[in-house]
């Protein structure tokens, strides 16, 4: 260290010694605990009141469960409905459900208390940021205490999916008003404490339905800096970090054998959305240019040191549906310039980049103000608070030319065909297949449906496609059972456990 | 005029500065764009559920309505109920002076420590090596930004000598030891900014009393050179410290907001933060009214201590 740091040394030293004489440091780390690293606090722990993800990865399948969750792979997977079958060509949905199971405060889970969550997501006074994908059951009917029954208004292929995810954790009527603050769910941990600003505590749940996990007690910490979260993690005062959001720091963790790392893959694609009813953008040929001047790899490598993957339209790598696009609008600066000088822009535009206060956000957005001065377009960036003014601005008035976001959501290409929505895009064709691709009664259709999808925008380019975001997992390297990939914004911990 | 009706029109002219003050805290926050109902429903929420959302957390309302009822309640206890926590204001802001208010006296303590003797020390030898220390580290204490010596901290004596925890706070029911350890690094980073200044004040305080008559008659009827300073001098070059470490506190404060971020401590600065990224506007409306009324207490106990430290102040009326 440099000498002109001295005299803080000296005295942060002899600070620190008094200290050091007058309390000793205590490390404990109780047998059977777990500590995962949280970058964002949650506002409310009920995943289905508000956005279900900073809640549903605090609580989801660790307090919370569902009729059918998603698991790791991204597969549904039965729950609490333990099997189910679908009828009258997608429009009848029989749940068969456990008898054994009961809620943290001791009242016991059946079709009613299924009927009244699923009910209280549609109704006209939901709060749950999710609603708009429940929507299409039209009634519900628990004929007996182990049956539910879902009528639809019509077949939808997606919704199995969306009930395995935390939106449509299942609720125990008394506990709605408090659920927020001491969530009552039906998983393997039950709520202990939450101490606000700092961590949630939770601990086993002696009357649990399934296989016991092997952890006494887990406690998520909230930890906004990621210079925090990196020496939170390096000083082992927290287990696990499953999504580490600085890959700039992540290179130091691979040299340390303490812990392991894991790079997998997310469901958050990056893109760069523009407004497509407003000059020049509203012209195919000049999205089309500005996506010919991107250089994927680049951006990539400047942006998260190369961990994350190109895409070419919009949808995660790591679905069985993705198609790789990535080829059709490559990085090619004299096509780029040779589309813009047909679109009647030889000499390039100017224009405005409205950028998320985000790390990832704001280093793409360079990256691609550089990149578009090949073509002689030039991008002026102004800085956006987010999420509050970005969603205001951007977002909800549509106040914008260009803007990087990551879309976190899973299987979200439906937004493309959504109005209104931030992008202004308009394809009738596009919204057809959307259409189709609920209605598919069979995986092949539906198969054929998301590649027709992924090809119409990527042909389209309603938003530049930039990448996938990587999910860089990061947790002691006697931990195991942790998901590597994340196909639902989670930290799961039913199958954590330590190896000695 | 009596000395009661002294007091009490000195007392309406704070009320009514704190009633102005949340006012504009009311209406600043406002008119800062960002819907707390959409922002906590995330970008996939429809119009419907926003209405919904915003009906039950009470944004439906007209916004007089709403400061009236906020500063109804302030008057009576009741600061509301958190958008976002869905718990009391008070609750909240109770629990994270916990953390805030130790961190701050203990920086404040600090700060104290260095700067007194350290500025006593090269002002009373002006030019000398140690007059040379103490303007090298007030220098860099001012240049250095709190949160930067905060990780330099942590990467010293959490990551590689493992003798303090790298942030967080065990909360005080687990032990006042642990607590206070987590509490030593931050009020470190918080209190090196305000030793700076601190020191280079009493500095050039001590210079200027020492070059006054008072102190020179002192000298001249053989008090030595020690007992001049620590009798004369010092008493009299505190009034300028005292008024820069009421001044600081503002400061202090908002230093708070990222030491406390850095450190990861449940505090008020975190709580402002926090807060305002998710336009929990209750809460940062009473934040920042509580921060208006700690200033003007601050103030207050300045005022005060003039009184004690210069016997002149005492008999004007």
């Amino acid at each position: 260290m440099p000498n002109r740091f001295t005299p803080i040394r000296n005295l942060a030293c002899a600070v620190s010694t008094a200290a050091l004489i007058a309390f000793a440091p205590t490390l404990s780390l109780a047998a059977g605990s777990v500590t995962f690293g949280q970058p964002v606090e949650p506002a409310g722990l009920d995943p289905t009141v508000g956005s279900a993800v900073a809640s549903g990865e605090v609580t989801w399948q660790n307090i919370f469960e569902g009729l059918v969750a998603v698991d790791r792979d991204g597969e549904v997977v039965p729950q609490l409905a333990s099997d189910w079958t679908i009828a009258d060509g997608g429009l009848t949905y029989t749940f068969k459900l456990r008898p054994d199971v009961t809620f943290h405060n001791g009242v016991a889970f059946d079709s009613a208390t299924a009927k009244f969550t699923l009910e209280r997501i549609i109704s006209d006074d939901s709060t749950n940021g999710q609603k708009a994908l429940y929507t299409v059951i039209e009634s519900i009917d628990a004929p007996d205490s182990t049956t539910l029954v879902l009528n639809l208004s019509q077949p939808s292929s997606n919704l199995l999916y969306w009930l395995g995810f935390p939106s449509a954790v299942m609720i125990e009527p008394s506990s709605v008003e408090s659920n927020k603050s001491n969530p009552i769910g039906t998983g393997p941990f039950k709520f202990d404490e939450w101490r606000k600003g700092d961590r949630v505590l939770m601990s086993a749940y002696d009357g649990y339905w399934g296989e016991k996990p092997s952890l006494d007690a887990i406690s998520a910490r909230f930890i906004s800096d990621p210079q925090a979260q990196a020496a939170a993690i390096m000083s082992h005062d927290i287990d696990v970090f499953a999504k580490f959001e600085a890959p700039e720091l992540f290179a130091q963790f691979e040299a340390d054998d303490s812990l392991a790392t894991h790079v997998g893959v997310g469901e958050m694609e990056i893109v760069a959305g523009m407004n497509n009813t407003r000059p020049p953008f509203d012209d195919l040929r000049v999205r089309q240019a500005l996506m010919m001047a991107v250089d994927r790899n680049i951006l990539v490598q400047g942006v998260e040191s190369g961990f994350g993957t190109p895409i070419g339209s919009h949808f995660s790598p790591a679905s069985p549906y993705y198609v790789d696009l990535t080829s059709e609008y490559s990085f090619d600066v004299e096509k780029a310039k040779a589309l813009l000088t047909e679109a009647g822009y030889p000499n390039g535009f100017e224009f405005t980049m409205k950028v998320p206060t985000r790390s990832y956000a704001s280093r793409s957005a360079e990256i691609l103000q550089a990149l578009f001065t090949q073509i002689g377009v030039t991008a002026n960036i102004e800085s956006s608070d987010f999420p509050a003014t970005w969603i205001q601005d951007v977002f909800k008035d549509t106040n914008y030319d260009m803007t990087i976001v990551g879309h976190a959501e899973p299987l979200d290409i439906g937004i493309y065909a959504r109005h209104p929505y931030y992008f202004n895009y308009d394809n009738p064709e596009f919204d057809a297949v959307m259409h189709d691709i609920d209605a598919a009664t069979t995986p092949d259709t539906r198969a054929a449906g998301f590649k027709k999808a992924q090809e119409i925008i990527g042909h389209d380019v309603p938003a530049l496609f930039l990448y996938s975001a990587p999910k860089l997992g990061v947790w002691d390297a006697k931990l195991t059972g942790l998901w590597e990939n994340g196909p639902v914004p989670s930290n799961d911990m039913t199958d954590v456990r330590w190896t000695e | 005029m009596t000395p009661a009706l002294k007091h009490m029109r000195r007392a309406a002219g704070y009320l009514l500065i704190l009633l102005v003050t949340s006012f504009l805290i009311f209406v600043l926050i406002e008119a800062a764009p960002g819907d707390p109902a959409e922002i906590m429903l995330g970008t996939s929420a429809q119009a419907d559920t926003v209405a919904a959302l915003r009906a039950d957390l009470g944004l439906d309302r007209p916004m007089m309505v709403r400061y009236a009822s906020w500063i109804a309640g302030v008057v009576t206890g009741d600061l509301g109920q958190s958008y976002t926590y869905g718990t009391p204001v008070a609750e909240l802001i109770g629990d994270r002076l916990a953390v805030t208010v130790p961190l701050t006296l203990l920086a404040t303590i600090i700060a104290i420590c260095i700067s007194l003797p350290l500025g006593v020390w090269a002002g009373s030898r002006p030019g000398a090596v140690t007059d040379g220390v103490a303007t090298v580290f007030s220098q860099f204490g001012i240049a250095v930004p709190n949160f930067w010596i905060g990780l330099l901290l942590i990467l010293l004596f959490s990551l590689s000598l493992g003798w303090f925890p790298a942030g967080g706070f065990p909360g005080w029911d687990d032990g006042i030891d642990k607590g206070i350890m987590a509490l030593i690094l931050p009020s470190i980073a918080l209190a090196i900014p305000q030793a700076a200044v601190l020191t280079r004040v009493t500095r050039a305080a001590v210079i200027e009393v020492a070059n006054e008559d008072f102190v020179r008659t002192a000298r001249a009827k053989g008090l030595g050179r020690n007992r001049a300073l620590w009798l004369h001098t010092v008493p009299n070059a505190l009034l300028p410290v005292v008024t820069m470490l009421g001044l600081q506190i503002p400061f202090l404060i908002s230093g708070a907001v990222l030491v406390e971020n850095v450190f990861t401590l449940p505090g008020i600065g975190t709580l402002a933060y926090q807060a305002l990224s998710q336009r929990d506007l209750i809460v940062i409306q009473n934040v920042v009214l509580m921060f208006a009324i700690i200033v003007i207490v601050v103030n207050l106990i300045v005022d005060g201590l003039y009184a004690i430290l210069d016997p002149r102040l005492r008999t004007r009326k």
